[in-house]
């Protein structure tokens, strides 16, 4: 029963993770129809720029804000400068042109900071059963998630942004600048895959350490219908939750069969996601 | 021409003639070399695979990787447990436990489309390489199998040295699974597959199996997946998971994608790409005495630019330069031939 306990809650805390990432998935599906597969690699830098901050300054804290700024920048960057000239190209150009910008990013990481694993820190003791740094996960990933659905839901930001997912020629013709809220929304989503990438990070960081996080948050944000917040929220949990069973009663090599077994599963049954609503495709 | 040859015919003689530049080309060249010919060989013939899967049915794979992976390890269990199998008989197992994963991919892969189909099949590269850390008695953990290959035949043995001879190996295989993919793209599949890239429904209308054209490009895909990994087992002597991470499934989507989508003939620049690309590097770094931490990076790091270069600017790919060089060739001037 104390196993079971202990799974559950240290699915939480991980499920939370792979929620946010999720979310800075959602994000961005919703307003450029592109899944971004460059996300695990931008959350990268971030971190591996909370690394140098942190052993620079001493301070975890100057670390942490300092990679959700800069991969907030990152993102708009991303948004003008590679996504901008495909929003007219097919489906696969933009799969291939974020997975280009993955190796980049990654190559750069490994040239700058070296393949080599360095030690990454927790924000606070990591240590027992649902430490004070699961907790900090899971608050952190509700007080984002919570700011984000609010801001689309109640401010006049959320507002054109949800214009702009919802039908781009509308939105402008009412006097929403589309442009400017793409770049918005992939700023935003960058910022909250930071967030994700410093809580799922430690102990260790390479160039790599994300692939894994990245396909849980890709089967989360899927399970939620791939433009539903919430059910990416509740997806992730879900997931966390199930893959920790999997980690301890079947061994920790077999989860990230295990996410896609989940995935094929799930998808077999409903294609559009446990959450997603039906659409038409128009032929 | 003045006579048409059945296609069969004609790709069996491009293929017979292939073989006879390679093997004259590997007779004039080092062992170095030799070796870069036969791994050009190996990952033509997995681009060229997921050329049919991703070019001409629409269908991304990341995780064309996993399917080397399978192929590699069925070729080094089989020549560490079973070794009176011959190397072809072996080979041979590889592609058919290829093409049984790709059946089962594709069986789940059916109904999936676009970025769920890609976030499918990177969960299978990323996941894959792992189960060899949770059986390490069988597959000896991330070590992983190494093992020698007495393909040579007595009478070459001293004669032939052992990487022209795997050279040719390859590039026989290679050839002999390009004849089979080349008849499939130019007759009937080759539309059925092209017609549900372009449109499901109408090509459902016109009484094509959506379905089943979706796993049947899957099964042939990483079938030449299989053969793939089968081959650089066979040529290094060793599998081990750290030489199928998902960086290598996206190398190859970057091959292809820099070949040209849609055509063989892409594979086959795109295979030369992946492995000159690594040459030069290593020499570039060698020159410039580059730290190791940035030598080892700039393949991958040139592979991400490869992928954004080309989808922005050039994205019908090298083959695409190709065919316009050629229409030019074929047609020279209009104005010579008295059309305005």
């Amino acid at each position: 029963m104390t196993t079971f306990v202990n799974l559950t809650l240290g699915g939480l805390s991980s499920g939370a993770v792979y929620a946010a990432l999720g979310l800075s998935l959602v994000i961005i599906y919703r307003a450029t129809r592109v899944v971004n597969f460059a996300q695990p690699a931008l959350a990268l830098i971030s971190s591996y720029l909370a690394y140098s901050v942190t052993k620079g300054t001493g301070s975890y804290w100057l670390g942490f804000v300092a990679a959700i700024v800069a991969g907030t920048l990152l993102g708009v960057v991303v948004e003008r400068l590679i996504i901008r000239p495909l929003r007219h190209a097919g489906e696969l150009s933009a799969i291939i042109a974020t997975l280009g910008l993955l190796l980049l990013l990654q190559a750069v990481a490994g040239m700058i900071w070296s393949n080599e694993p360095h030690a990454f820190a927790y924000a606070f003791d990591f240590r027992g059963r649902f430490s004070p740094s699961d907790l900090f996960a899971v608050l952190a990933v509700v007080v984002a998630a919570t700011g984000v659905l609010l801001l689309f839901k109640f401010t006049p930001l959320g507002l054109r942004l949800r214009a702009t997912a919802f039908n781009p020629e509308v939105a402008k013709l009412v006097g929403v600048r589309v442009g400017a809220m793409l770049t918005v929304g992939w700023g935003l989503a960058a910022g909250v895959g930071s967030l994700a990438g410093l809580l799922a990070t430690p102990p260790f960081i390479f160039p790599t350490v994300l692939d894994e996080v990245f396909v849980y948050a890709l089967t989360a944000a899927v399970l939620g219908g791939l433009d539903n917040p919430l059910g990416t929220i509740v997806g992730g949990l879900v997931l966390g939750i199930g893959l920790s069973y999997v980690s301890g009663l079947l061994g920790a090599e077999l989860v990230p069969l295990a996410a896609l077994a989940i995935l094929v599963a799930v998808l077999a049954v409903r294609p559009s996601g446990l959450f997603g609503r039906a659409t038409a495709r128009r032929v | 021409m003045t006579t048409k040859l059945p296609p069969l015919v004609l790709h069996l003689l491009a293929a017979l003639g292939c073989l006879v530049l390679l093997v004259l080309l590997t007779l004039v060249t080092d062992p170095f070399t030799n070796l870069r010919i036969a791994t050009v060989g190996y990952y033509l013939i997995a681009v060229a695979g997921l050329a049919l899967l991703t070019g001409f049915n629409g269908q991304v794979s990341l995780g064309h990787g996993a399917f080397m992976f399978i192929g590699a390890y069925t070729v080094a269990l089989l020549v560490k447990r079973v070794p009176a199998f011959p190397i072809w008989a072996d080979l041979l197992l590889a592609v058919l436990a290829g093409g049984l994963a790709g059946l089962l991919a594709g069986a789940a892969a059916a109904r999936l489309h676009g970025p769920y189909l890609a976030g499918a099949t990177l969960a299978l590269a990323v996941g894959l390489p792992a189960v060899t850390q949770r059986f390490p008695d069988l597959f000896a953990g991330s070590n992983g199998l190494s093992f020698t290959v007495n393909s040579q035949p007595a009478g070459l043995v001293g004669v032939v040295p052992p990487t022209r001879w795997q050279s040719w190996i390859v590039w026989l295989s290679v050839l002999l699974a390009l004849v089979v993919l080349a008849n499939l793209a130019r007759g009937r599949l080759g539309r059925t597959l092209r017609a549900v890239r372009d449109d499901e429904v109408a090509a459902s209308l016109a009484g094509v199996h959506v379905g089943r054209t979706k796993i049947l490009a899957f099964l042939v895909s990483s079938a030449c997946g299989g053969l793939a990994g089968g081959l650089q087992a066979f040529l290094l002597g060793t599998a081990a998971p750290g030489s199928f991470t998902p960086a290598l499934s996206l190398s190859l989507l970057a091959a292809l994608v820099l070949g040209g989508l849609g055509s063989l003939w892409g594979a086959l620049w795109g295979a030369i790409a992946l492995v000159y690309f690594q040459v030069w590097t290593d020499d570039f770094a060698e020159l410039l005495s580059l730290r190791s931490d940035i030598a080892d990076n700039l393949p991958l790091a040139l592979y991400g630019v490869v992928l954004i270069v080309t989808v922005l600017a050039f994205p019908a790919g090298i083959q695409g330069g190709v065919r316009k060089l050629w229409v030019r060739v074929r047609r020279p001037a209009p104005s010579q031939r008295g059309e305005s």
